[in-house]
């Protein structure tokens, strides 16, 4: 509850009386919900199962329409994520120019929507917090200093808003036809669903997450929304909010449509895989580093979405692993990049070059979440990648040669935006960097060589939830 | 055990962290001492243990636990791990000693320490580590370090691309190795050196599984040890300070292919059909190198080729079932390459960083050390009887022949270009008169002493290699040391090659024969004749081609890289941007297409309502008729 | 006697040509008067047929229609006349292809 609602309050703080704070009290704000995080994750740590562990539930609209929470290790996890990346995008992301207060009331609301989505054991609630979520998101892309900002971003809108329908409408016929009016998690679990049925009701669920992770083909509004969103927007929506279609992949779509899953898993592995592939080859020829960031995030999150879908432990723990992953590093890239920027005054590699020689430790930085990125052993990226990967070697081996291209053309992609930024000759200066900035390096830094460490930190974490999770594909019969 | 492996990351966290603060001969020293500490914990633990057969395991902590799978950052350290961690921490305490002099002037000193450190750090993970993952951990460790050097100097932007290209290529060569590794826990369950090789040994596997997973482990093999098609990058790797270089490039990260071989020999083995892929992949890779190398001018490419040509005779070795013939190479290699390199660092160190052989010559006076351990370098390298090259190669070709007489021949005569290209180097550099223009012979000086030294321990480890495993015409009390040290750790015992003791000698004879053959023919052309290497310009037919390394980067670049670039340029502009994003606008802009299609239709004048009207009706009527 | 050997059938066939005359007049004359009178001769086409068929049947449903339809067409006639008025003194013209305000 108050993980939902201080967020937003602090926001409405904010919004008023903004003006008159500077961004670390925004910071204060954010970081208040990340200590009741950990204090949660302190208590229930791995937490038992979803579906017992209740935060939360009280009426609401009626008796039906319940405020219910769960909790659960993998619900943890992603809070830690979101609450612990808040008060630092808040802090690094948003320059002090006439949209600050703004975005930094919206980035706020959004964090109280995004630990709904995480937490929601309802489907009206979630639904609801899915769209919450989207609405400042919009709003923080709209004030990008681009010509063609509303075309941009009325994409954006779209493609996620229609996937939003898609699963309202699915929801919509589960409460009228199959759970007698109760949207409560529970029921909608248990209610039987002829394979027909679960095809069309899953593939309603399954469209609002694909936009949003985003699978080929529906990647398109991706790119051009992280490129020109200022920082924070591109941060947010890359480091957190992808990370609630693949959340709700696991929480919302596995669970309760398994009959459909066997239907859909051809189409969305391909895709994914295709989509890793799509993403580097992509990524290997883009000049502005925004764009490429973008592009190798597609890459990731195909593959993310990949071993999702061979629901083997392997997959599903590899994925929660790299939604963590992924969330740091990207952040960490996008500051960087933010921070090239403010110095430079150019994010594209054709102007780049040498930055290495004036400051060692933005270098150190770089280099560290970029190999985090690319996957290499002993930083973050690996771990996780290294078991995505095995999964869908064990699914099928020809998928995971393909993906596992992506291990290549992720280390040529990252090695030469390093290679242009900060080698070479270039006249480029990062002077000294701001307080804010500094702590926010060195915390994805630290995490970057932790987690390629001790990944068993969050394994540990979520293997009770994503055990209990193949539990109940396993119920319905699908899975043997 | 642990402190052999965390004291070189202890040096490199110090001289990485604080090292820049630190005056440069308390870095060196530092980074330097962590590194011998680390051979001296290792050589006691050698004497201690390996020798009696002893193997110490360790397990630190569990890396990953999912499901059935399980990976423990554990390490062993047995005779064959422990005789490379030997090699590596050996061989970089000289070499580190070396860069204390090298390196003395670079702005990046602390910097170059720290990621040897790192390097050898990566290294013993990978030698030491007692599952595939720990190994492909270093594997990948020592790549990126091989990256971090081979780019050391960043502002030039041919080394950097040097440096990419190399770490793309062993990624390469490291996406087979994964995905030999997912095949090997697929079939075993486990990534266990123990536990996998026992399976193996077993032999309850379907042939072709063996076949695929050692196959995959060798294209990982063939990135990092640089054979065909995965070696261009070795060469251009020269682009990185010397040291590195001998280190790296030569003497330790090179030759981790052919360790995963031998550690992997109960697969090997097994499997005859990749064991004649290896040794072919080998024997063409030895050839193809020793070929270039005869024509290039550049003093460390020259070295970087005959590296690559002498690991594709490891590789031979490997494949004809010589697993201790290959180590064998591999150690003495391992000193007189080094010894090269180190020497070929000491001459462009005393010519102020000049590497074309062409503007040398007559060195042999003003950098006497250096002429002389290079000498016994480029006799150990070229089989100079007795001296460690002659007694490692010979083993190898005595394997080659007794396997099929056609694989010797082609080995010998790879081992012969050797003879032609060292000497060819050596005598241009050392001999004839002074040609360089611009830096006048009175500057050329010898090398300090910390540079001195380490050649001068090389050159005496270069002679006395051999006594490790002499043949068995020495007399059975002193011959074979090595191989009965390696034995315990193969699974299946090694074939020893059934050569008569007459043909034995003719092989021999055969090996000097060459020797003295191409020794006598480049002393003719190089210093009674005094000939120069011709110019870039004035090269033809298939000289031309060798020097330009028969053109395989133009054909990697025409074949590979540009289809690459061209498919990323067309997917993001064509397929993304027009078709993909084409059409889902379109979709989206489609309510726009209906509306205004919709909007047409009430133009707001009464006679087209009135035909709408009357054809609707007429619609419904014949609806209500038929 | 000329009528008494006119069948049902003549009367459909003359109040079809006649309803497809005012229907092809409203189709495509311009003039909004001739529009009326079309429409009018289309009514008139209706009442023909009711008042046949309802002879015809011996039922007096049609003959009552016919007079609803005379009503009503009166007071279209009047109310359609008075707009024209209206239209003619605003826009001098009569051409209904020119009204065409009401577009979307």
């Amino acid at each position: 509850m108050i993980l939902i609602f201080l967020p937003v309050l602090a926001s409405i703080i904010f919004a008023l009386f903004g003006r008159k704070f500077n961004q670390w009290i925004a910071f204060v704000f954010a970081a208040i919900p990340m200590i009741f995080a950990v204090n949660l994750f302190y208590k229930s740590g791995p937490g038992s199962s979803f579906l017992l562990n209740t935060l939360a539930d009280l009426p609401w609209l009626s008796q039906n329409f319940r405020f219910t929470l769960g909790y659960d290790g993998l619900t943890g996890m992603l809070l830690l994520l979101t609450n612990g990346l808040l008060p630092l995008i808040v802090l690094t992301g948003i320059k002090d120019d006439e949209n600050r207060v703004r975005n930094t009331a919206l980035a706020l609301a959004m964090q109280g929507a995004l630990n709904g989505v995480f937490m929601a054991r309802d489907g009206l609630m979630f639904y609801i917090f899915w769209e919450l979520a989207l609405l400042p998101i919009y709003f923080i892309t709209l004030s990008m200093k681009h010509g063609n900002a509303f075309k941009i971003t009325l994409r954006f809108f779209l493609f996620t808003f229609i996937g939003s329908l898609a699963m309202l409408a699915s929801l919509m016929y589960i409460v009228i036809f199959k759970t007698n009016f109760s949207f409560a998690y529970s029921d909608i679990l248990a209610a039987n669903y002829t394979l027909n049925e679960s095809i069309w009701l899953g593939g309603g669920f399954l469209m609002a997450f694909a936009v949003k992770i985003p699978i080929i083909p529906f990647h398109s509004w991706q790119a051009d929304t992280y490129t020109h969103s200022p920082s924070v927007g591109s941060m947010l929506l890359s480091a957190i909010m992808l990370k609630m279609g693949l959340y709700g992949l696991i929480r919302w779509y596995l669970p309760v449509f398994p009959e459909s899953i066997e239907y859909y898993k051809p189409i969305v592995l391909s895709l994914s895989v295709a989509g890793v592939l799509y993403g580097a080859i992509i990524a290997l020829r883009q000049q502005d580093l925004k764009r490429l960031i973008a592009f190798s995030s597609l890459s990731h999150v195909g593959l993310i979405a990949a071993g999702i879908f061979t629901l083997s432990a392997t997959g599903l723990e590899g994925a929660v692993l790299q939604m963590i992953v992924h969330g740091i590093n990207v952040f960490g890239l996008f500051l960087a990049i933010e921070i090239i920027e403010t110095h430079t005054g150019s994010r594209n590699l054709v102007d780049l070059g040498g930055l290495a020689k004036n400051n060692r430790w933005f270098t150190i930085a770089f280099v560290v979440m970029a190999l985090g990125a690319a996957a290499v052993p002993l930083t973050n990226g690996f771990p996780g990648e290294f078991l995505l990967l095995k999964s869908i070697f064990d699914e099928r081996a020809t998928l995971a040669v393909i993906a596992g291209i992506t291990i290549i053309l992720g280390a040529a992609y990252m090695l030469r935006m390093l290679q242009f930024s900060l080698f070479g000759e270039g006249d480029g200066v990062i002077k000294s960097l701001n307080l804010g900035q500094l702590i926010s390096l060195v915390v994805v830094v630290f995490f970057v060589l932790f987690l390629g460490l001790f990944p068993q930190v969050i394994l540990d974490s979520v293997q009770l939830s994503i055990n209990s999770i193949i539990e109940m594909i396993k119920a319905k019969g699908v899975l043997s | 055990m642990s402190i052999i492996i965390l004291l070189p990351l202890l040096g490199f966290l110090v001289s990485g962290i604080v090292g820049k603060y630190l005056p440069k001969q308390v870095v060196g020293l530092i980074s330097t001492a962590a590194v011998v500490l680390s051979f001296a914990f290792a050589l006691h633990m050698f004497l201690e243990k390996s020798i009696l057969g002893e193997a110490v395991s360790q397990k630190w902590f569990t890396f990953l636990q999912v499901g059935g799978l399980q990976i423990d950052v554990a390490f062993t350290f047995d005779r064959l791990s422990g005789w490379m961690t030997l090699i590596i921490t050996g061989i970089g305490s000289l070499i580190h000693l070396y860069s204390m002099g090298y390196m003395k002037e670079d702005e990046g000193y602390y910097k170059f320490f720290a990621y040897l450190n790192l390097f050898v750090f990566n290294m013993l993970l990978l030698v030491l580590g007692s599952n595939f993952i720990m190994l492909f951990f270093g594997w990948e460790g020592v790549g990126l370090c091989s990256y971090l050097l081979i780019g050391f100097w960043y502002k030039n932007l041919n080394y950097g691309k040097a440096a990419r290209k190399a770490f793309v290529m062993n990624r390469i060569g490291d996406l087979g190795l994964l995905l030999g590794l997912f095949l090997i826990f697929k079939e075993f369950k486990s990534f266990d050196y123990t536990i996998v090789f026992d399976q193996i040994a077993a032999g309850n596997t379907p042939a072709h599984v063996l076949t695929a997973i050692a196959l995959l482990l060798f294209v990982g093999a063939m990135g990092k040890s640089a054979q065909i098609p995965l070696y261009t990058w070795l060469p251009d790797a020269m682009a990185g300070p010397t040291p590195v270089s001998a280190l790296i490039h030569a003497a330790t990260m090179v030759t981790a292919g052919v360790y995963l071989v031998v550690r992997s020999q109960a697969l090997y083995f097994q499997t005859a059909l990749a064991s004649d892929v290896i040794m072919w992949v080998g024997l063409a890779t030895s050839l193809m190198a020793a070929l270039i190398g005869l024509k290039q001018n550049d003093i460390k490419k020259v070295l970087a080729y005959s590296t690559v040509s002498q690991l594709g005779l490891m590789f031979v070795a490997l494949g004809c079932g010589a697993y201790t013939a290959a180590m064998f190479h591999l150690t003495t290699h391992a000193f007189f390459k080094a010894l090269l390199f180190l020497g070929s660092g000491s001459v462009i160190h005393g010519m102020h960083h000049e590497q074309d052989i062409r503007k040398m010559g007559g060195l042999k006076s003003k950098m006497p050390i250096t002429y002389f351990t290079f000498l016994i370098g480029t006799l150990a390298i070229t089989g100079f009887p007795f001296l460690s090259g002659f007694f490692s190669k010979d083993e190898i070709l005595l394997h080659a022949f007794s396997h099929s007489p056609l694989v010797w021949g082609l080995s010998l005569i790879s081992a012969s270009i050797t003879g032609f290209y060292m000497f060819r180097m050596f005598f241009v550099t050392f001999h004839g008169k002074y040609r360089n223009t611009h830096y006048p012979l009175e500057k050329v000086h010898e090398s300090p002493i910390t540079m001195t030294l380490p050649l001068l321990i090389l050159a005496v480890l270069s002679v006395l290699g051999g006594l490790l495993n002499l043949p068995h015409y020495f007399g059975h009390n002193v011959a074979g040391a090595f191989s009965s040290y390696l034995a315990p750790m193969y699974k299946f015992a090694e074939h020893s090659p059934e050569v008569s003791a007459s043909t034995e000698w003719l092989l021999l004879a055969a090996a000097v024969s060459v020797f003295i053959i191409a020794f006598v023919a480049m002393r003719m052309k190089y210093i009674s004749k005094n000939s120069v290497p011709e110019e870039d310009d004035s090269m033809s037919g298939l000289g031309k081609v060798l020097a330009n390394k028969f053109y395989v980067d133009e054909i990697y670049d025409a074949g590979v890289v540009a289809p690459i670039e061209i498919a990323g340029t067309v997917t993001d502009g064509l397929v993304d941007d027009i078709a993909i994003k084409g059409i889902t606008d379109s979709i989206g802009k489609s309510p726009n297409w209906i509306s205004s299609l919709l909007s047409r239709v009430q133009n707001g004048n009464i006679e087209y309502y009135l035909i709408y009207m009357v054809i609707a009706v007429s619609i419904l009527l014949a609806i209500n008729l038929f | 006697m000329i009528f008494q050997n006119l069948d049902i059938s003549h009367y459909i066939y003359l109040s079809t040509v006649l309803f497809s005359i005012g229907l092809f007049g409203v189709l495509f004359r311009r003039n909004a008067i001739v529009l009326l009178m079309c429409i009018e001769l289309m009514l008139n086409a209706v009442n023909l047929l009711f008042t046949a068929l309802s002879t015809y049947m011996g039922d007096a449903d049609g003959q009552i229609f016919v007079f609803f339809i005379m009503v009503v067409a009166a007071a279209e006639a009047a109310v359609g006349l008075a707009i024209l008025v209206m239209v003619y003194r605003n826009t001098r013209k009569t051409d209904v292809s020119f009204l065409d305000q009401l577009k979307g």
